[in-house]
């Protein structure tokens, strides 16, 4: 695997370093590297067609998640005040039918999207931050910091190496079994579950970043170990967390609708897996209302597959190795 | 759930670790390097076993504070009949008692008892081992020859028409919910509603009524039909991941160039010599991979109402009834680590470059 980074970008020249007059400061030269290497981030990402196609999604559903309260009246997507009647199939009123209390499908997808993509984000913002954390600090004791060091790279990527191997679900499942009911423990559930792969890839670009030598020259320099990694090694293995986050949202996401459909869920929210738990709880499968189980199903798959499309697309391109392939 | 199938993994969590440079392959010299290379494997899967043990019984211990609380959650119960519940699930031991006895259980297979059952945990978990295996075996071995298939395809031709068709339906496939394209299939296949009559059962394995061995064997297998095409559907994609990514790192060796060189033609060349060697990293990717298994026949048994550990579990957390949950989630996690350490003991047997 060759060391996806953002060097590359910033090295070559663009046209805006011959026109642009010599910046005053390191500052303003950082900034206008950084812009650079963004512009050049953005042109080699609208390549791929695929991966427009997911942010443009994406972007769409985010936008219909924020504003939903303007056109969705939450006191209808309560069970005592329904305003319809239990599975009218799909009219000019109810676009996708009622459910079983005569609630609006289509208006408890959107208002649904809000808690899926919610958890999403958050789990993984809780799971990216811990396999960075245990990543970069395998990889960086694994070079530097004596035998104590390597002992306590070794012992984070056991634990690793544990978590990977276990089931997820079954992990998660427990979490949420024992923790109160909530969306917070839906979070934490699947935020403590699905970091080793990022702690793994971050190890990876860690070890290599280490090899380099500005790493050696801070060091050099005095720079502690909290330095090192903090200042030096954490900026160069963003790239790849930030693929591997667009990548995560996704599975975060079908977590979320697994625990919530095997009954974990919080029942006073409406989210995706949420309302497929209540439709089958509900008989609407072995009855045929596909109107209510059809809608949040697809809306998962949507979103999933928007945030996969999107993080190979950003993986493509941070790696124009893996690039040339797809 | 499903972990992403990405294709950019560290190469280290590919192959096999431990892998030992090509030396001199003396006899004596060899025996030991065979022997700490397996009881290096044995001491790891030991270690990871007693770290499931360990959270198996923390993890249901400590976190709801009384297990007995959050089991008698939302029934009338006398702090009397509490009392008894603690003294009948040993609870009013020391905390460090406890884990010894359950230890001690462990050792003798004793998984607990179910509250919701009223049966051994490990009696139940025997009685429904074996359509779970069935499930996930045939699963399993579907889903890696499917996967394997359309991956040396996708993999041989990066960019061409068939990968983009396979790996975009592989995507896609693995972007929906398990859980939910089994209902799909139930709604459309299997309910009897719409244009589609009921082709296929909605649920269960076996038809109440059904004897002798042959017809028993036939009415499974129709029973086992949408619950596998489910399973294969979300987990190939790994497979085909996999394999794509395996053989497009093999394409350049100079063995390929070698075998071309030699006029062989192109499919040859594929068949002989790259797919072997591409097939090589992915056995231990199939392996590391069987807690997704694991997940998948969970949410499989749950949706088609299979009789075995998965239902079992839902059933657990449905009551909530912990200690059963407790006892699947240590059987699960073992043998994944088991199935595990298998493969690292078979893969340098299939594998030459990585013998110890």
């Amino acid at each position: 695997m060759s060391a996806p980074n953002g060097r590359d970008a910033r090295a070559a020249p663009g046209p805006e370093r011959a026109t642009t007059p010599v910046p005053a400061g390191p500052a303003a030269l950082a900034w206008r590297r950084r812009r650079v290497a963004l512009a050049a981030f953005a042109r080699s990402f609208a390549r791929h067609r695929a991966g427009l196609v997911g942010l443009a999604a994406l972007l769409a559903i985010s936008a219909l998640a924020l504003t939903a309260p303007l056109f969705v009246d939450e006191a209808g997507l309560s069970i005592t005040r329904a305003p319809g009647d239990p599975y009218e199939p799909p009219s000019r009123r109810y676009p996708l039918g009622t459910d079983n209390f005569g609630r609006s499908v289509l208006d408890l997808v959107v208002w649904g999207a809000r808690v899926s993509l919610t958890v999403g984000f958050l789990a993984t913002f809780v799971s990216v931050a811990l396999g960075t954390v245990i990543g970069v600090a395998a990889g960086h004791f694994a070079s530097s910091g004596g035998l104590a060091g390597r002992v306590v790279s070794t012992v984070l990527m056991r634990i690793t190496d544990w978590f990977l191997v276990l089931p997820t679900l079954v992990l998660a499942v427990a979490l949420a079994a024992v923790l109160p009911r909530g969306v917070g423990t839906i979070i934490l559930a699947i935020g403590l579950t699905v970091w080793p792969p990022t702690a793994r890839l971050v190890r990876a670009q860690t070890l290599a970043v280490e090899a380099r030598p500005y790493v050696e020259r801070a060091r050099a320099l005095g720079g502690g170990h909290a330095h090192v990694m903090a200042w030096h090694v954490l900026p160069n293995v963003m790239p790849v967390v930030l693929a591997q986050t667009t990548l995560l949202v996704a599975t975060s996401i079908i977590a979320e609708s697994t625990l919530s459909f095997l009954g974990m869920g919080d029942p006073a929210t409406v989210s995706w897996g949420g309302i497929l738990e209540a439709a089958r709880n509900a008989g609407a499968i072995s009855a045929g209302i596909w109107w209510y189980m059809i809608p949040p199903g697809l809306a998962i798959a949507v979103v999933a597959l928007s945030f996969t499309l999107c993080g190979r697309a950003v993986e493509s391109v941070l790696n124009p190795r893996l690039g040339e392939a797809r | 759930m499903t972990s992403t199938p990405t294709t950019t993994g560290e190469p280290a969590a590919q192959g096999p670790t431990g892998a030992f440079p090509a030396r001199g392959r003396s006899g004596s010299g060899r025996l030991w390097r065979v022997l700490v290379y397996v009881s290096g494997k044995l001491l790891t899967a030991v270690v990871s076993l007693a770290a499931v043990v360990v959270a198996g019984f923390f993890l249901f211990r400590i976190l709801p504070g009384d297990p007995v609380r959050a089991m008698t959650e939302g029934r009338e119960v006398t702090a009397q009949q509490r009392e008894e519940l603690r003294r009948q699930f040993g609870l009013d031991q020391p905390l460090w008692q406890q884990f010894l006895d359950y230890c001690a259980g462990l050792a003798r297979f004793d998984l607990g008892t179910s509250f919701q059952y009223r049966e051994p945990v490990a009696d139940l978990i025997l009685e429904r081992l074996g359509p779970t295996v069935l499930l996930a075996g045939t699963g399993t071995v579907v889903a890696a020859l499917l996967g394997l298939f359309l991956g040396t395809r996708a993999g041989w031709r990066p960019g061409g028409r068939a990968d983009r068709t396979h790996t975009a339906v592989a995507l896609f496939l693995w972007s929906v919910p398990t859980f939910w394209l089994g209902l799909l299939l139930i709604v459309v296949l299997a309910s009897g509603r719409g244009f589609v009559p009921g082709l296929f059962p909605t649920g269960g394995m076996v038809d109440p009524g059904v004897s002798g061995a042959l017809d028993t064997v036939l009415n499974t297998a129709w029973h086992l039909v949408l619950p596998v095409a489910t399973m294969v559907a979300v987990i190939y994609a790994q497979y085909l991941m996999i394999m794509r990514s395996s053989l497009m790192d093999e394409k350049g060796a100079d063995y390929l160039t070698t075998a071309r060189a030699k006029g062989l033609r192109d499919g040859l060349v594929r068949r002989r010599h790259a797919v072997p060697n591409a097939l090589l990293p992915t056995v231990t990717l199939i392996f590391l991979n069987l807690g997704q298994v694991v997940s998948g026949v969970i949410l499989v048994e749950t949706v088609f109402s299979w009789p075995g550990l998965g239902q079992l579990f839902y059933s657990g957390l449905r009551v909530p009834d912990l200690g059963l949950v407790q006892g699947l989630f240590v059987v699960f996690a073992a043998s994944v680590i088991l199935m595990n350490l298998l493969a690292d003991l078979v893969y340098p047997l299939l594998d030459p470059r990585v013998r110890p």
